[in-house]
């Protein structure tokens, strides 16, 4: 069921140009190091045995945030269905994180990966009866056509990596 | 504003033609091409599209009630909910929060002008919100790019989703090369949206408020929901302390569970995405930190939503402040008007401009008011900004209905602005030559309404007496002078062919030949040869089918009788539908009840009644549900069909297609059905029934012939009549057989192609050779 949820969410992220890297938590920090591009800025992850490479910045000041490259953030969950990871607005500024720098490195539990956009409203519903009221829903990469053809990475990030933590 | 005059509205739309049109066609044609494709792999379409509209019903029903009750949540989370009666109201306000804002924390940024960034608001354009704040001394700056074009630009929008969608790649890149002057003079998409990021991300850093609109508004959390591609929304929201939502009241919906059907269906209606890229759902103030660029070093999460001292100082508090304003401006009483409601249902896809051919044509400029553009906009300007703004472009609704598919929350635009078409003649002034029309508006119809809709509008009677004069009518109606004064009166354009009226009407044929005993003799005898099917057939001689296309009812009625089935050709009432396309609804609803009247014998004596012209049909099975009672709507609709899908039912009951003119399996027809009869459903039925006997049929995927009733015969809309028309007839020419089921298609095609374009029945008839 969620292998297959997993993998559904993968074929969504193919489509839109996304990359998904499906990581143990125990290699995650490796493997983040891997793919960041610095300098980079970060949010706290609130995962069992998981942390963020050391050459990654949190608690970022506003010019390493506006310098930063790359921004990694945890996120509360994804919809396989349309490729879409909700990051929440919270104080550490998750929010900034995943929105200034040009990529961005989204981290989610396998356990997180909804199937459709009902079961994730299902989790935005407890997420704002637990008191997270402001989510975005991202999905693939910041686009416009407005100047004529597609671009992507107008005011959001051109480049973004999911990456679903197995085994947890 | 006031109303053109028709050579003036002509010049108009030859230039938009010349100018815009090609950009807009391949933008808006693309997306719906898209919307297409996105809504056929939608499994629960039809489902979401009706919880859609239920839940806008609802929430329509109960706005004052959630008008409160966002403002409970809003105060709660530590925001304001102000309620704007007028455009004055609300910008007085918004020009006051920057100030005090302003004046609180400090200008940010360099100089000391108040700066404000904008995204995502066409109620702001409503409002001209730009406008009072500059003369308030606020700078505004637009941050979706194809705003900040327009603003760049000088423009005005011309589509609800993609203001900019007229203005081509070249001419944004002259202009920025003109306005900037960068060392490198930009050339492509990538180099212009790399250079629009850069320069926006500068003002968006040192603005002092964030100004956005709102898809919707979850009343019982408080929540603002954006729904964008770009992701500058949320940078105007979170990136400034100071956040204004400017939504009008209709984007009020009462709990997050309703969020659901519109976050998926917004972008498939819009730009056939499965979903857009940023739905953003703030509760502000959020808990975002608010990032101080001015203060470099500052760790960005030492502000946030808790009161930092160091930030104080500094000027800024670190807190948030949030403010919703919420419009009225005329939509309260929308409301509380039974006819123009619905509007306010529509959540701004702009599905109904990209379906629209017309909008393709001449763009948001020609086919917009003074905000909002496209099908809707009638409604909206008519509710917004009066009558006046909403008579405009009215005009260039041909009723086609293909925007009715489109629309997630299944409004009736074609109805809308029937009923804006009505109330505009209603306000109007008489005119002169009265004598040509006298006697065509009945006493239903108040005065004011011009010469050439009650001619149109009475087509009817206009028909009866050409009919009963011919040939010298014809004739008289291509000679020049007559020509002349049609157009000068009627505006009717000298360069289209008028149709040639028959001297022996469908009606008078049938008679001749011995009437419904005649009939019945007849099939019975082709049911003597085959399966037995029990139905009897009232044929419906529409003002088309009886007095000019005879063909094709005499091509129906031959169908029908070989396949076994006795038919009845009374003189019936009009439908209305002439009267409709004019906005005469009470002449529509005048006529629909004497049709209904006139049939309902013979559908309590268990008839068919069958009916050839699609637009006909589609009064039956649409506006007679607002002119009839609920009964006896339901009895005529379930009760009527169009001819190729009657046809279609007796085959599949056992009729033998082999009475009919088959082809050889796969002899190539090109088909065009119908704006009105593919609203219905009904284009499948005609092509099954095609391929049943022998055809290939290749369907036409051009929304709309572009002549429409009456709309291809007007002066200042022949032009753009003709090149709507020839975008269909570019798909068809190759075809050795082409047929359309409305007149008006045929006719149309007839005129750009130089050869028959028949009824696909006359394909079918016994017999029947279309040429
Ligand atoms: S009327 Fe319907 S299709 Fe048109 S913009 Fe509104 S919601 Fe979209």
């Amino acid at each position: 069921m969620t292998v297959d949820t997993v993998g559904r969410f993968e074929r969504a992220l193919e489509g839109l140009e996304v990359g998904l890297e499906r990581v143990a938590a125990a290699d995650a920090s490796e493997r983040i190091e891997r793919i960041v591009q610095e300098p980079a800025v970060g949010v706290a992850l609130p995962f069992d045995g998981v942390t963020l490479p050391e050459s990654i910045t949190t608690e970022p000041t506003a010019a390493e945030l506006e310098a930063a490259r790359t921004g990694v953030t945890p996120v509360g969950f994804a919809i396989a269905e349309y490729g879409t990871v909700a990051v929440e607005s919270t104080p550490d500024g998750a929010e900034p994180v995943a929105l200034y720098p040009e990529r961005h490195v989204a981290v989610v539990a396998e356990s997180d990966v909804m199937s459709d956009l009902s079961a994730g409203f299902d989790r935005l519903a407890d997420g704002f009866d637990a008191g997270r009221d402001s989510v975005v829903f991202a999905t693939g990469r910041s686009a416009t056509g407005d100047m004529g053809e597609l671009v992507h990475g107008v005011h959001g990030p051109g480049d973004v990596t999911v990456i679903v933590l197995e085994g947890r | 504003m006031a109303q053109r005059t028709r050579s003036e509205r002509a010049d108009r739309i030859r230039q938009l033609l010349e100018t815009e049109g090609g950009a807009v066609h391949a933008h808006a044609s693309a997306s719906n091409a898209r919307r297409y494709e996105t809504y056929d792999a939608t499994d629960d379409l039809e489902a979401l599209r009706i919880e859609a509209r239920s839940i806008k019903e609802a929430a329509i029903d109960r706005l004052p009630d959630l008008i409160d009750t966002v403002r409970e949540a809003v105060e709660a989370n530590g925001g304001t909910v102000y309620v704007a009666d007028d455009a004055a109201d609300a910008n007085a306000y918004v020009a006051d929060v920057v100030e005090s804002r302003t004046d609180a924390a400090g200008i940010a940024g360099d100089d000391d002008t108040p700066s404000v960034v904008k995204s995502k608001s066409m109620t702001t354009e409503e409002i001209d919100l730009n406008d009072a704040l500059e003369a308030n001394g606020i700078a505004v700056t637009e941050t979706d790019l194809g705003e900040w074009v327009l603003q760049v630009a000088d423009d005005t929008p011309s589509h609800i989703v993609g203001p900019a969608m007229h203005i081509s790649r070249e001419e944004i890149a002259e202009l920025f090369n003109e306005t900037f002057d960068p060392d490198e003079p930009l050339e492509t998409a990538e180099e212009l949206t790399r250079f629009a990021r850069d320069h926006l991300w500068e003002h968006i850093r040192e603005a002092d408020v964030g100004i956005t609109g709102a898809n919707f508004v979850v009343a019982d959390t408080g929540t603002i929901t954006l729904v964008t591609n770009e992701g500058n929304a949320r940078k105007c929201a979170v990136t400034p302390d100071t956040h204004v939502a400017i939504a009008g009241v209709e984007k009020l919906i009462p709990t997050l569970s309703d969020l659901e059907p519109f976050v998926d269906i917004i972008a498939k209606s819009a730009t056939g995405q499965p979903i857009s890229q940023y739905v953003t759902m703030l509760s502000p103030p959020t808990d975002s930190p608010t990032v101080d660029f001015d203060a470099p070093e500052e760790p960005i999460t030492s502000g946030g939503a808790s009161t930092d001292e160091a930030a104080a100082a500094s000027g800024h508090a670190g807190e948030r402040d949030f403010h919703l304003v919420l419009l009225d401006n005329g939509r309260m009483d929308m409301r509380e008007d039974d006819q123009l409601r619905e509007t306010l249902y529509c959540i701004r896809c702009g599905a109904c401009s990209n379906s629209c051919t017309n909008f393709h044509t001449v763009g948001g400029h020609g086919f917009g008011g003074e905000t909002y553009s496209g099908g809707i906009a009638t409604g909206w300007e008519a509710g917004v900004h009066g009558r006046e703004s909403a008579a405009e472009f009215n005009d260039l609704c041909t009723g086609c209905s293909r925007c009715v598919d489109a629309c997630p929350v299944k409004i009736d635009i074609p109805w809308i602005n029937t009923v804006v078409r009505d109330r505009v003649n209603r306000s109007g002034e008489p005119e002169a030559y009265d004598f040509l029309v006298d006697g065509l508006t009945p006493d239903l119809e108040g005065g004011g309404i011009s010469h050439g809709k009650r001619f149109f509008g009475n087509i009817g009677t206009v028909a009866k007496a050409a009919s009963a004069t011919a040939p010298v009518s014809n004739w008289l109606t291509d000679v020049d002078p007559v020509r002349g004064l049609l157009e000068r009166t009627l505006g009717i354009d000298r360069r289209r062919d008028l149709p040639s009226f028959e001297r022996t009407s469908l009606v008078d044929w049938f008679r001749s030949r011995g009437g419904a005993d005649a009939s019945k003799r007849r099939a019975d005898r082709a049911r003597s040869r085959g399966a037995a099917i029990d139905r009897e057939v009232v044929l419906y001689a529409d003002v088309y089918t009886n007095y000019v296309d005879t063909d094709r009812g005499k091509a129906a009625v031959r169908t029908l009788e070989s396949l076994g089935i006795p038919v009845n050709v009374p003189d019936l009432p009009e439908s209305g539908r002439a009267a409709l396309s004019q906005g005469m609804i009470a002449t529509a609803d005048r006529q629909a009840s004497r049709l209904y009247a006139a049939v309902a014998e013979d559908i309590d004596a268990g008839r068919d009644v069958v009916v050839i012209e699609p637009s006909d049909l589609a009064a039956i099975h649409r506006e007679y549900e607002r002119l009839l009672p609920e009964e006896s709507f339901e009895r005529l609709r379930s009760n009527s069909y169009e001819i190729c899908e009657y046809v279609y039912g007796l085959l599949e009951n056992g009729a033998d297609p082999a009475a009919l003119s088959t082809g050889d399996g796969d002899e190539p027809v090109a088909y065009h059905s119908h704006c009105q009869q593919r609203t219905l459903d009904l284009e499948a039925p005609t092509v099954a029934v095609l391929e049943r006997c022998g055809y290939a049929p290749d369907t036409s995927d051009a929304e709309c012939c572009g002549m429409a009733g009456s709309f291809g015969y007007k002066r200042e809309y022949y032009e753009l009549s003709m090149e709507v028309g020839e975008r269909l007839a570019t798909q068809v020419e190759g075809a050795p057989t082409v047929v359309a089921s409305g007149t008006s298609c045929g006719d149309q095609l007839e005129t750009l192609l130089e050869r028959d374009v028949p009824h696909p029945i006359e394909l079918l008839a016994p017999d029947g050779s279309p040429t």
